[in-house]
């Protein structure tokens, strides 16, 4: 019907696409023909379609031009044609946010939407919600629950859905039509049962109550449209997490019998549901798993896709369970979707066997280059978890890595990629000298800044104690040459690391690091300069101190204290030992097979924590004068059942001779207030207790929080560790649970706690030391003492290990927490600062014989550290 | 995995998109704001395109989102939807474009054909989704709403009367112009 204008656009030139050349000014002044009479419906419809099309194509129309386009289009309301009258819905719905004064069109489109023309009422009533804000909205109310009720299909649910967008900004005057989109939910069609399940789960999704009842309302009488079936799988799923666990309940038995439904998209929806229930047990997941296995074969690749992919999720957790589908996977590993073959080859590589692997990684490099880096990344998280599994494959592995980083790709698939080889460099050391070549290569050829100078740090860690060290050089001080800034400081800092530690190589380094001083950038030059000077004393303690290993203090901490010291300047040098440290990183403990990316956030979490702690306690005018926080323990510690009237939480902080407790307290009786809360703490050793600093009124369910101060033991200081026995002080007003009045009268009344236990480790901040040799010659043997132990009720050295760490708070360095399998020695490096700023390390040998035996080697700049870390040990 | 049950909500499709075979939009509706400016719509769709039209393969997951697709001659139709979403729900949508489409072009999904009957197509897909919810699912209803009456009959199918009076229309608007 268009033809004559398609033509009439062609011969003007306009191509194969009529639209192609569009002006926006030139149809918006076409549009001037709205206001002929008679209305040309034909003609009107078309610049209708432009205007569309221009507003599809992204161009940006301005609010007077849209508005008279909008005016001028309202006479063609006047027109009785179908389509204009369909184009000019669509319009007004696309303008109702660029134009102004849009509500002008509510009577004509109220008198469509109650009209005779059933093709109209739908349309009408979308386009009626689109441009009805929440004050106009009681006005068509009327109209709105009798469109949900309709006998037509397109109108009611054209009003179902509409109502369901208005309840973003109206959901008060919607939640009044309830009835009908109950009315509307046991509708012969499939589509308005859909929406009316919507609505009304919309409507009703903080009442678990309501939700459950609609549940089992529907399911019994079963639904019509397998849209509502989806629905209503993951409305029940969602109960079911939500209440936790029990299989038993009816809601698991329908998502279960949805996977006899005889549409492959509710079979689909419930397999999947069932997958990501947490904690399925493998017999709840087999017959989701079986219908899956069935959809592999299906000749519909989205349902290959989505079987695989479901599968693949299930392979995470339960490798075992997907085994059954080993074949049919297989099967898949040539699919000629990729993305359907990566993930069908991914999930090989969780569940099959160690022999499997050369063949698949042989498969998957042959189309790697074809597949989305979504799905690489895929790939490479698989290859990092099978290294886990299996490390003697990590030459398979680490050269199928290696093939796909010198391929294209973005960030994101790269850093996946070189996280992957530095976490199976540090497992295995084997595979150090070729991974560092690799990555040495790699960074020839690196354009993204933060990679490089990653691996430059990492070359500089580890690239001195190789059997070869001087052969890295050679890329790092190219890096120096070629590449701008950043990669060049961090290549300078790589390379003063060579120097520090290899006597041979010191010269060499020296005539590098001279020609670096001459650098056009200030960072690049400083850093030289400082390491040229520090490696030409030729001191290790200097060394150790200034090259290998960095700051521990907290960035933050550390410019929140130089501020505050340049702003009151004394006659003392600035201490940085006043600095409080830096919580050490969680990075190290990501050896489980979490995703690489991850990893970032705890850290910072982590360290902000420690930053709100110390405010906290700042604001207290009872703790001035105890200098800076040392450290907040980790974990507050439970003082209380958690299903008990009150709750109480404590979290320690050190200080250099306080401590602080920190209860966290919660009423959770409706009919009481607690004022004047003390915990009253009784030592068993020589601590002080100071003060009390109390919670003035702890409401219903208001937490509150009151401290207890407490002085460390002066005469024998060794004695750290020790047990308080806690009882909770406080006043009982009672009050009415649903006034919250409270009576004037109080009574006494006390709450006996738990005991709480102060230990070495809440005296010893964890710190890391790249280089535990150096940071131990640096120390010196002044203080150092050794001592052999039996520790006889431990029989692996896993256990071992694991107990010293949690028992002494100090952080295992140089991954000497891990324990090389079948070895009955050990060497466990920690590393640790004493509270008051003194560096404290230990190195404990152990033997494995029928017990454990273990000793334990102390050193730190003070005596006091070493007795009293040998003297908890013992 | 624990954080992968969703929110059950009745938007669906995050956006509609047509684009000719050099990759350029003939049609998009997005449905919420993943790509809020022209500039990373536009991108998002080159890059789609780019990953999609040598290959056959339906479905692919792009920028985290899964994108179910179909060509046709030289045309690609994508529906877009979360990578959480329904695959089968997603393709549903699609199937229902595409026949509803096909039937109102007549079996002749192409460019041309398409371009010259736009608002058919702005009419279908209104029809199909509404804001992201999944309006309708089956053809024949959509085709049966968008049916622009009387006219959308086809030139075999007109009497001879009608042919005159729309050869007598065509002259009219002619003289007209």
């Amino acid at each position: 019907m268009l033809k004559k204008f398609d033509k009439k656009d062609e011969e003007s030139g306009g191509g194969s696409n009529p639209f192609q050349h569009l002006e926006k000014s030139a149809v918006l002044q076409e549009a001037r023909v709205f206001n002929e009479t008679p209305i040309n419906p034909r003609k009107c419809a078309h610049i209708l379609t432009k205007i569309l099309y221009l507003i599809n194509q992204g161009e940006h129309l301005g609010t007077t031009e849209a508005t008279e386009a909008f005016f001028a289009m309202t006479k063609l309301f006047q027109s009785n044609d179908p389509t204009l009258r369909r184009m000019c819905y669509l319009t007004i719905k696309e303008m109702s946010c660029i134009a102004e004064d849009v509500i002008i069109v509510t009577s004509s489109l109220t008198k469509d939407m109650t009209g005779k023309e059933d093709n109209y009422r739908g349309p009408a009533v979308r386009a009626l919600c689109q441009i009805t804000d929440s004050t106009m909205l009681q006005a068509i109310e009327r109209y709105m629950k009798q469109a949900i009720v309709d006998k037509v299909p397109s109108v009611s649910s054209s009003a179902l859905v509409s109502s369901l967008h208005l309840l973003k900004c109206s959901f008060d005057v919607v939640k009044r039509w309830v009835n009908e989109a109950q009315e509307a939910a046991s509708s012969d069609n499939i589509m308005v049962q859909y929406h009316a399940l919507g609505l009304l789960y919309h409507v009703r999704k903080n009442d678990r109550l309501a939700v459950n009842k609609m549940i089992s309302k529907f399911t019994r009488h079963g639904l019509k449209s397998p849209f509502a079936y989806c629905m209503m799988i993951r409305v029940a799923s969602k109960q079911l997490e939500e209440e936790d666990g029990s299989r038993d309940s009816p809601l698991f038995d329908f998502i279960e019998s949805c996977l006899r439904n005889k549409h492959e998209m509710v079979v689909y929806e419930a397999a999947s549901a069932i997958v990501n229930l947490p904690g399925c047990s493998a017999k709840e997941l087999a017959p989701a798993v079986s219908v899956l296995q069935l959809f592999c074969s299906s000749p519909k690749a989205a349902l290959r896709y989505a079987a695989v992919r479901t599968l693949n999720k299930v392979a995470m957790k339960h490798p075992s369970a997907v085994t059954a589908c080993n074949l049919d996977l297989e099967n898949l590993v040539t699919d000629s979707n990729r993305s359907i073959a990566t993930l069908a080859i991914t999930t090989l590589l969780k569940t099959g066997s160690e022999s499997s692997i050369d063949r698949l990684m042989k498969q998957i490099s042959s189309f790697m280059s074809e597949i989305s880096d979504e799905f690489k990344v895929v790939v490479v998280q698989a290859i990092s978890a099978l290294c886990q599994k299996y490390p003697r494959k990590h030459a398979v592995l680490m050269n199928f890595l290696f093939t796909m980083l010198r391929e294209e790709g973005g960030f994101e698939y790269k850093r996946a990629i070189v996280d992957c080889i530095i976490s199976i460099i540090e497992e295995n050391s084997e595979s150090k000298e070729t991974g560092l070549s690799h990555l040495c290569e790699f960074i020839e050829d690196c354009e993204f800044t933060v990679l490089a100078t990653r691996i430059l740090h990492l070359l500089g860690q580890e690239g001195p104690k190789t059997n070869n060290p001087s052969k890295y050089i050679r890329f790092i001080y190219n890096r120096v040459v070629l590449e701008h800034e950043e990669v060049r400081a961090g290549a300078v800092s790589a390379l003063a690391k060579f120097g520090a530690q290899n006597e041979e190589m010191l010269p060499s380094i020296l005539v590098l690091l001279k020609r670096c001083v001459m650098d056009d950038d200030n960072e690049v030059r400083d850093r030289a300069t400082f390491y040229l000077n520090v490696l030409e004393q030729k001191q290790k303690a200097l060394n150790a101190g200034y090259i290998l290993n960095g700051l521990t203090v907290s960035i933050p901490g550390l410019e929140r204290a130089l501020q505050q010291y340049t702003l009151e300047p004394s006659e003392k040098p600035f201490d940085l030992k006043s600095v409080p440290l830096a919580t050490t990183p969680v990075a190290e403990q990501r050896t489980e097979s979490t995703p690489i990316t991850a990893v970032k956030q705890p850290e910072k979490v982590a360290a902000t924590r420690q930053e709100i702690f110390q405010e906290q306690l700042a604001a207290v005018p009872e703790f001035h004068g105890l200098g800076p926080l040392f450290k907040s323990s980790p974990e507050p510690v439970a003082l209380t059942e958690s299903e008990t009237e009150y709750v109480i939480r404590c979290t320690k902080h050190t200080f250099t001779d306080h401590m602080v407790f920190q209860f966290d307290c919660t009423n959770t009786l409706n009919d009481q207030t607690l004022e004047n809360v003390t915990v009253q703490m009784e030592p068993t050793e020589a601590y002080e207790v100071l003060c009390y600093v109390p919670a003035r009124s702890l409401p219903y369910n208001q937490p509150g929080t009151c401290y207890t101060l407490v002085a460390l033991p002066k005469e024998d200081p060794t004695a750290v560790a020790c047990t308080f026995s806690c009882m909770m002080k406080f006043t009982v007003k009672d009050c009415d649970p649903t006034t919250g009045e409270t009576d004037d009268e109080g009574y006494e009344d006390e709450y006996v706690l738990e005991d709480l236990e102060v230990t070495v480790a809440d005296h010893i901040q964890k710190v890391m030391k790249l280089n535990f040799e150096a940071a131990w010659d640096e120390v010196g043997d002044e203080f150092e003492k050794e001592e052999t132990f039996t520790l006889s009720t431990i029989k692996t050295l896993e256990e071992a290990v694991g107990n010293i760490v949690k028992f002494l708070g100090m952080h295992p360095c140089e991954r000497s927490d891990k324990v090389p399998d079948n070895k009955n020695t050990h060497t466990l490096l920690l590393a640790g600062v004493f509270r008051g700023g003194h560096d404290i390390l230990v190195r404990s040998r152990l033997l494995l014989l029928d017990t454990v035996t273990m000793q334990v080697t102390a050193r730190s700049s003070e005596e006091l550290p070493v007795d009293i870390v040998l003297a908890s040990v013992g | 995995m624990e954080a992968l049950i969703l929110e059950p909500s009745l938007y669906t499709v995050k956006a509609i998109l047509i684009l000719d075979n050099d990759g350029d939009r003939l049609f998009a509706k997005y449905y919420d704001d993943t790509y809020p400016s022209a500039k990373e719509q536009k991108a998002f769709e080159k890059n789609i395109f780019n990953k999609t039209h040598r290959t056959d393969s339906e479905i692919a997951l792009l920028e985290g989102l899964t994108v179910v697709y179909k060509s046709s001659i030289d045309l690609y139709f994508y529906v877009i939807g979360s990578s959480y979403e329904n695959e089968l729900m997603l393709m549903a949508v699609l199937n229902c474009l595409f026949d509803s489409l096909s039937q109102m072009l007549r079996k002749n999904v192409e460019k041309r054909a398409l371009l010259e009957n736009m608002e058919g197509l702005f009419l279908a897909v209104d029809e199909i989704v509404d804001g992201g919810v999944i309006l309708e699912s089956d053809p024949q209803q959509v085709a049966h709403r968008v049916a622009l009456r009387g006219e959308d009959v086809p030139l075999t199918e007109q009497t001879v009367s009608q042919v005159l009076q729309s050869a007598k229309e065509q002259i009219k608007w002619s003289l007209l112009r």
